[in-house]
């Protein structure tokens, strides 16, 4: 099949950037990825820059890759990462317009490349437990009700790809700390820290100016991982219920 | 103190708010809808005169005025702030931004709040600031031993004027979008969000959302067409 692409390329974090068209034969068996793979060879052939993008598992797990296919992150497929969109769901001669995910939080690097380690700030604000939990427990050692864990493990499946801060015409990042902070809290090993992690990253997430949220679900609709906005529900009945509990929350 | 201003200030603090301040004006509307159905009696405004005159005199209710017209504030204030951030956090703009989900409402929620604003501006200067001014005739009903404001009549000479009820009815349309989505959004953001209560939630709040704005336009259309 051939397609037109309309990229953005940007050579630096300074440059304005702009969109580059480009012609490229594809096979309905590639991945999203490997199309561009296809088209970064003929590049280099012809001694011009390939076109930088994220990736890396290549299997829908990591939450590397993620770009704006035709005005939606991760492209028009429900559910499903960048590397997991086959060209089959696009038509043979079609334009696809190809742009970075965009926030002032998630400054370009380059091209297709986005800086999101604002994620990885507000996860070292309080997106963790303080002790060593040692090894894997035996099963069942600790009791945990089977809707619980279930519910703490959609959760856990966002992979921080920035989907949802793509997605939201806010750019904000509450579904993804909402995800990382309903996963600990519903455990009983993160539950003990609960009150102190929502409010450390919830302060950080303002902190990198991400905007609020208008609850458009946005969010919810274009993630790969299909994580819930109740999420963003039990962060927010975390944070309030926290803010005015009586033990210290903050430092 | 420092933590409450932490919390104010936050953006969960900042939508806490406006869901709080957005909950009361919800319930502003059904005072306020109930009240002015009374201008559909046939009664050359005996009922909606002196439940007029009630609503100006009464300590408790003038007390609870107070805390309305600072909610406005507060709610549009707010409104305001949040809004601008939210514009700030995305500088560079996509060539093409499609939805999958999220309707018309949910993204326009600021447009729709400040065409609501501008009409609160025209619906009071028409009625509240009138009344307010003293430009209203006096009138006295049998029974009723003191003269009354007779803002039934000024709203039927209002609503005489089709470019009024025009406006009158854009600003319930601005309405009806504006509480389709604020009513779910207000419990979403206090957290209130399970599978259970959620579906009852919207479906609630899509029937208010219709039913009062369509009771408030009711009044313009009843009295430009029939009276």
């Amino acid at each position: 099949m051939k397609l037109t692409l309309k990229i953005w390329r940007q050579k630096d974090r300074e440059e304005t950037g702009g969109f580059e068209t480009y012609q490229v034969e594809a096979s309905e068996e590639m991945s999203f990825l490997e199309m561009l793979d296809v088209l970064n060879q003929e590049l280099i052939e012809q001694k011009k820059e390939p076109v930088a993008f994220d990736h890396d598992c290549r299997e829908g797990i990591c939450g590397t890759c993620g770009m704006m296919i035709n005005g939606q992150p991760h492209g028009p497929l429900k559910a499903t990462t960048t590397c997991q969109l086959h060209m089959r769901h696009f038509n043979d001669g079609e334009t696809i317009l190809i742009e970075p995910f965009r926030a002032n939080s998630f400054p370009v690097v380059k091209d297709l490349v986005v800086d999101r380690s604002a994620f990885d700030r507000i996860i070292q604000a309080g997106g963790y437990i303080s002790v060593d939990t040692g090894q894997a427990p035996d099963g069942n050692v600790i009791p945990i009700e089977k809707d619980q864990a279930s519910s703490a493990f959609d959760a856990a499946a966002c992979i921080g790809c920035g989907a949802c801060v793509a997605a939201c015409p806010n750019a904000s990042a509450v579904l993804f700390t909402g995800a990382k902070v309903s996963h600990l809290t519903q455990l009983p090993q993160g539950d003990v820290e609960s009150k102190r992690r929502v409010q450390r990253m919830v302060a950080q997430m303002n902190k990198e100016g991400f905007g609020n949220c208008s609850n458009i679900s946005a969010c919810e609709a274009e993630c790969p991982k299909e994580i819930s906005v109740a999420n963003i529900a039990r962060m927010n009945r975390e944070y309030i219920s926290s803010s005015f509990s009586t033990d210290k929350v903050m430092d | 103190m420092n933590w409450l201003s932490r919390f104010f200030t936050s953006s969960i603090g900042r939508k806490l708010i406006m869901s709080l301040t957005g909950l009361f004006l919800i319930l502003f509307l059904v005072v306020h809808l109930v009240g002015n159905l009374q201008l559909l009696n046939e009664d050359d405004g005996f009922s909606f005169n002196t439940y007029a005159y009630f609503m100006t005199h009464n300590g408790l209710v003038k007390t609870i005025s107070f805390g309305l017209y600072f909610f406005i504030v507060l709610h549009a204030i707010q409104g305001i702030v949040v809004t601008i951030h939210n514009r700030k956090s995305r500088k560079k703009n996509y060539r093409q931004l499609n939805f999958r989900e999220a309707d018309f409402a949910s993204r326009n929620m600021a447009v729709l709040g400040l065409l609501i604003l501008a009409f609160l501006f025209m619906h009071m200067g028409d009625f509240w600031l009138k009344m307010k001014m003293g430009q209203l005739d006096m009138v006295k009903y049998d029974g009723v031993n003191y003269p009354v404001n007779d803002l039934y009549t000024r709203v039927n000479t209002a609503f005489s004027v089709w470019w009024i009820v025009v406006l009158y009815v854009i600003g319930q349309i601005a309405l009806f979008f504006h509480l389709k989505h604020g009513f779910y959004s207000a419990f979403q953001t206090l957290g209130w969000n399970h599978p259970k209560y959620t579906p009852i939630i919207k479906g609630i709040g899509l029937v208010f959302s219709v039913v009062v704005p369509l009771g408030f336009a009711l009044i313009p259309l009843y009295i430009y067409f029939v009276r």
